[in-house]
């Protein structure tokens, strides 16, 4: 496939893979490929990354010590040190992963339980942010009337950061828990609202003159084409709540948490371990991304095709 | 003969943020039944507006239409629509399309194996047969429009309306859709208003021919009857003097009395 689509591009590669034979085109192939070049980059920062860290050793605990030379001389050359290089950070994520399931200090616990906690707060907020949104989004599309009337609120609460809302959720929740999960559903709620609202109510006039010119009954026009109409919409919606949701619940973990990744990081802050907070940035994107690419796999399983 | 269809001093006039749109202007129109009658007139004269009319997608400002004695107040599956660019719902299969309908009109009264049957007897009838259980993505454009004309007959609706239905597709596929039609309409004895810009295509299908005058206001300027026997097979009535005579009429009125600037 790839040496099929290179051929198309560039006719001055086919021909030189003709006259050199296959093991040659093949090498082409793989040079030009996308992912060859993205291995490439990925190199090249490492490699940057590891020149401008030079001289800090390997291990966080001389990291911390260049820190209190900082601290103490304030030295520019010290500045950049205090990043951990990668191999810093591949250690210490080993180590992190070694003790990523432990439970045992409930103080204390592996990476991947707080991710897990994050993952499960942002799911539940999630869920019922869907529960709401859909629903009530639906309604709203299919009734001008209450589109219009709800519309000014939702534009006024929909710019709010939903970290606005943490001090009064702390106050008439009273717990920090169920505040974050309070967030995530807020957050959630704007884009699926409002896409599932737009999806309902602008189903393709043709669709629509079906359902008219066939006498459907109400019900089933609503069932049978104004909802299947707007599965893609709705999907959208989802799809775009899952990625704020994801990015809200670091912050909001980080305001309020006694766990979770947010925390995690924080916490790391404190005790001053760069490299455990650079590990919990990498995982929180490979997270995102399942997250998101979970949503795609959804959405195109369920729209229909044209 | 029972004038089954009547469009009565039909006017239509959109209004549009203040400003109005004088589409159509005092309209009479009366079909028979079993009749066969096509407008023609150049895009933008309002004549899928009429036939939208007809269907009740659309309610005329002055004047009033009547189905078998009974005043057009909105759609209904007593008249049988074919869109130009099939409007099938790509989330169901051809089987599913052509049931939508088939359960509202006959759910009532009919077991679900009977519905089912006259759902396949409707795709058999324009040859999909074997199509059934497809999505509408995975056929042709002529597939696509010929299901259409399935889901709009499998209804039994006493009259079919047909909007530019082959306008979209090639000539060689309309070609065949068109001979297909005149099969379906001789074994089904439908009434039919077709709208078409097509002078060939017009000829070929109607009993009569209605001309429509460039808008705004546009009215109708002529009504040509085809008087040319039934069936009618493409390559032998063009070789008659009857069809030249539609044909020289049809287009002294479109491009000598009619001729819109491009």
């Amino acid at each position: 496939m790839n040496r099929k689509s290179i051929s198309i591009v560039s006719p001055a590669v086919a021909e030189h893979r003709e006259s050199d034979g296959d093991a040659k085109g093949l090498l082409l192939s793989v040079v030009g490929a996308p992912w060859f070049l993205s291995v490439l980059i990925f190199i090249v920062f490492i490699a940057i990354w590891q020149v401008l860290t030079a001289g800090v050793g390997g291990a966080p605990a001389e990291a911390l010590s260049e820190y209190d030379k900082l601290m103490g001389k304030n030295s520019p050359t010290a500045a950049t040190s205090t990043i951990p290089s990668p191999g810093a950070v591949l250690q210490r994520g080993l180590e992190l992963a070694r003790t990523a399931f432990d439970t045992s200090n409930p103080n204390n616990v592996g990476i991947i339980i707080h991710l897990l906690y994050s993952l499960g707060r942002v799911l539940l907020g999630y869920a019922i942010a869907v529960a709401v949104a859909v629903p009530l989004g639906f309604a709203i599309g299919l009734v001008p009337r209450l589109y219009k009337a709800l519309n000014p609120f939702i534009q006024i609460l929909k710019p709010v950061s939903p970290l606005a809302w943490m001090p009064l959720a702390l106050y008439t929740l009273k717990d920090s828990n169920a505040s974050a999960i309070f967030i995530i559903f807020i957050c959630s709620l704007w884009p699926m609202l409002i896409n599932t609202a737009v999806g309902a109510a602008s189903v393709r006039q043709d669709w629509v003159n079906v359902s008219r010119v066939l006498g459907l009954p109400w019900h089933t026009k609503v069932l049978r084409i104004v909802f299947p109409a707007s599965v893609p919409m709705i999907l959208t919606g989802m799809r775009i709540s899952i990625g704020i949701a994801w990015f809200v619940i670091v912050a909001a973990e980080m305001v309020v948490g006694q766990n979770g990744i947010g925390y995690f990081i924080w916490n790391e802050w404190n005790n001053l371990q760069i490299s455990s907070m650079i590990v919990a940035i990498v995982l929180i994107g490979i997270v995102g991304l399942a997250l998101d690419q979970a949503l795609a796999k959804i959405a195109t399983s369920l729209s229909f095709r044209e | 003969m029972e004038q089954y269809l009547q469009v009565q001093n039909v006017s239509m006039t959109f209004a549009d943020k203040g400003r109005e749109f004088h589409a159509l202007d005092q309209i009479n129109l009366a079909v028979r039944k079993g009749e066969f009658v096509s407008l023609i007139g150049h895009s933008g004269c309002g004549k899928s507006t009429l036939l939208n009319m007809i269907a009740g997608l659309i309610v005329p400002t002055a004047g009033r239409i009547t189905c078998a004695g009974k005043v057009i107040a909105g759609p209904g599956p007593d008249r049988g629509v074919v869109f130009q660019n099939h409007s099938l719902l790509p989330w169901m299969t051809c089987h599913e399309n052509v049931m939508l309908g088939v359960k509202q009109v006959f759910g009532a009264t009919k077991s679900a194996a009977e519905l089912r049957a006259k759902v396949e007897a409707a795709l058999a009838m324009v040859h999909l047969d074997h199509a059934s259980s497809k999505y509408p993505y995975e056929i042709s454009g002529g597939m696509k429009q010929r299901v259409g004309i399935a889901r709009a007959l499998a209804i039994e609706p006493s009259i079919l309306l047909l909007d530019e239905p082959f306008g979209a597709l090639d000539a060689l596929t309309r070609a065949s859709l068109q001979d297909e039609l005149i099969r379906i309409v001789s074994e089904t004895h439908s009434t039919v208003v077709m709208v078409t810009h097509d002078v060939d295509e017009a000829i070929l299908l109607s009993d009569r021919i209605v001309m429509l005058t460039n808008g705004p206001a546009a009215r109708i300027g002529d009504v040509l009857d085809v008087n040319i026997p039934r069936p009618r097979d493409r390559i032998e009535i063009a070789k008659t003097a009857e069809y030249g005579e539609c044909r020289r009429r049809l287009l002294e009125f479109l491009y000598l009395k009619q001729r819109k600037a491009a």
